[in-house]
């Protein structure tokens, strides 16, 4: 898998799927739309600042709330390479890694991370840099059945290929 | 080593002996369910799949019930396009406007889910069949679609946290309080990825209704499922629903469990969840300012059932939503609808000054049907009150029982039934 490479976005505990995807546009399914909303309650910037690439990095239980995958469909298709969170909430973890958006987890990441850091994720190995402060730190790499899943990237194609 | 409950029924069903937590393994789904939402991207990832359709049409539900009847234009489409899919699979159980309900609510009721059972559900409350002592979790779009073409799902199974509920709950305590409170207690990740096992003697004191309630939030915990023993109790409510076998399984003596609380139901007092998570939690009693409100919402899959509807027209009864407050009641399904009004309650309800609604999650969400303004607060028996949940982003939701909506409605402050 790919490494990702890009800047650091920055946010707290508890990012809920209501605030990544408000409902009121939950009335589309189309991922370029749902991208013109993304984390619109919690960000106003986010839509204009994000860049091909970027990575969010959050604290604890990223994605809890409601299971939309819109919620991870709209960070993809806003550019977003990577997610990584001190911990994620479960659905949006599955949800993640079906539709093939690579997340991991790190507390230490998640706590020396700061807003616009350069950060480079190599999935294979679990470790991510923060370039910017030339520090390194160890994520949890995927157990291999789900490290399948996201290589064929996401579950139907997985499905398919089986 | 012991299984827990969940353990011993997720074994079940991927046809193994054993299992232990952190265990990956593929089960097979006795029920996979979407609403209007979630449906579409299913059906939609369902059509890139390499299949002859679905691999039950008994085996699916299909229930529009979020922004139906639809609220515009694009929700129409969405519902055409679960319909459409609906009638092309010759799907069993798909509920039109007429017939449908809250899906959580609609399920029980219509005996889809007994004890024993493995449901996903594209929906993250589908965890409240746990009151039913089934497995359900909620799981997304993507997942629905490769259960309804495979009728499998992969887990990883979780570890559990037991909670041993004891004695009875005092006057006007009902599920929403024990939960809130758990919430309170545990945070909205104190339950991340694992069961929540309830036992102990208080669960007798607990009707079904509270049951689903406590279950239903077990997510709102971070939990993967919330789950309840099969008592007598659970078993005249199957029989008296459904027409489907079901399984009775128990929890080993020696089951593993990453912690046990114990909760004393006698000394629990109505409990309230203030903006913006359902963690912060405080009891009526611990507020000490007037927080005034503009509406009140009771209904949703958390406490849109009968007993929730009796609870508040009881409250409501000879007294009158104050003026200038919105209060907003939603019976849960068609059939709790039509029970309401043949106990007169939809006639208390409508004399007090409230509205009346059709089933719909509506203002859950912030769908329609009760929208809040910037700066709005709202008491909600439902289950979320992140920011700009309901509406605005500076808008307020308090999380409550029934009774305490109730009670709030008439006084237009959040306030405790027992104060009325």
């Amino acid at each position: 898998m790919k490494n990702a490479y890009g800047k650091a976005i920055k946010y707290g505990d508890n990012v809920d799927t209501d605030v990544i995807i408000p409902a009121r546009y939950l009335n589309s399914s189309d991922p370029a739309e749902l991208a013109l909303h993304c984390m619109e309650d919690i960000d106003k910037d986010f839509t204009k600042k994000v860049k091909k690439g970027d990575i969010i990095v959050a604290e604890k239980n990223f994605g809890c709330g409601s299971s939309r995958e819109h919620a991870p469909i709209a960070i993809k298709a806003s550019g977003i390479g990577c997610v990584i969170a001190e911990t994620f909430a479960r659905i949006f973890y599955r949800n993640a890694i079906n539709i093939g958006l690579p997340i991991i987890e790190c507390k230490e990441a998640a706590q020396g991370i700061e807003e616009g850091d350069e950060i480079e994720v190599n999935f294979d190995t679990g470790m991510i840099t923060n370039i910017t402060k030339g520090k390194s730190f160890k994520g949890q790499p995927f157990p291999e059945f789900m490290q399948k899943i996201i290589d064929a990237q996401g579950l139907v194609n997985y499905i398919n290929e089986k | 080593m012991g299984m827990t409950m969940t353990q011993k029924i997720l074994a079940a069903h991927a046809g193994l002996p054993s299992v232990e937590a952190g265990q990956l393994i593929e089960a097979d789904l006795d029920l996979i369910l979407g609403n209007d939402i979630t449906s579409p991207v299913a059906i939609h990832e369902m059509e890139k799949m390499k299949v002859n359709g679905v691999f039950d049409k008994n085996k699916i539900a299909l229930v529009p019930d979020h922004f139906v009847p639809n609220k515009d234009i694009k929700s129409a489409e969405h519902c055409k396009c679960v319909r459409e899919f609906a009638r092309r699979n010759e799907i069993t159980n798909y509920f039109e406007v007429g017939e449908m309900g809250i899906e959580h609510a609609l399920l029980p009721e219509k005996g889809l889910v007994v004890a024993g059972d493995v449901v996903i559900g594209a929906d993250s409350h589908t965890c409240t069949y746990g009151a039913l002592g089934a497995f359900s979790t909620g799981v997304g779009s993507t997942d629905m679609a490769a259960g309804m073409a495979t009728g499998k799902a992969w887990f990883k199974v979780p570890s559990a946290i037991k909670f041993v509920l004891t004695g009875k709950p005092a006057e006007w305590i009902s599920g929403k309080d024990i939960i809130l409170h758990i919430i309170g207690k545990i945070g909205v990740d104190g339950a991340l990825y694992k069961s929540m096992e309830f036992t102990g003697d208080g669960v007798s004191y607990l009707s079904m209704d509270d049951r689903f309630t406590i279950a239903n939030m077990a997510i709102e915990a971070g939990g993967k499922n919330g789950i309840f023993p099969v008592d007598d109790l659970t078993i005249s409510y199957m029989k008296e629903h459904s027409i489907k076998e079901f399984k009775v399984y128990e929890a080993d003596e020696d089951a593993e469990y990453d912690e046990i609380i114990t909760i004393d139901l006698t000394t629990l007092k109505p409990t309230v969840a203030f903006p913006h998570l359902p963690e912060n939690t405080k009891t009526v009693d611990q507020i000490k300012e007037d927080i005034e409100i503009d509406q009140v919402v009771i209904g949703s899959c958390t406490n849109g059932r009968i007993d929730d509807l009796r609870i508040a027209a009881g409250i409501l009864k000879g007294r009158k939503v104050k003026k200038g407050i919105r209060c907003i009641v939603i019976p849960a399904t068609q059939n709790i609808y039509l029970t309401a009004m043949e106990e007169g309650l939809l006639k208390i309800f409508i004399e007090a000054g409230a509205v009346v609604s059709t089933p719909t999650c509506g203002p859950c969400l912030g769908g329609y049907m009760g929208i809040l303004a910037d700066g709005e607060r709202c008491v909600s028996t439902t289950n979320r009150n992140f920011v700009g949940r309901m509406g605005h982003i500076n808008s307020e939701i308090y999380l409550a029982s029934p009774a305490v909506a109730a009670a709030s409605a008439v006084t237009g402050k959040i306030t405790s039934p027992a104060a009325l």
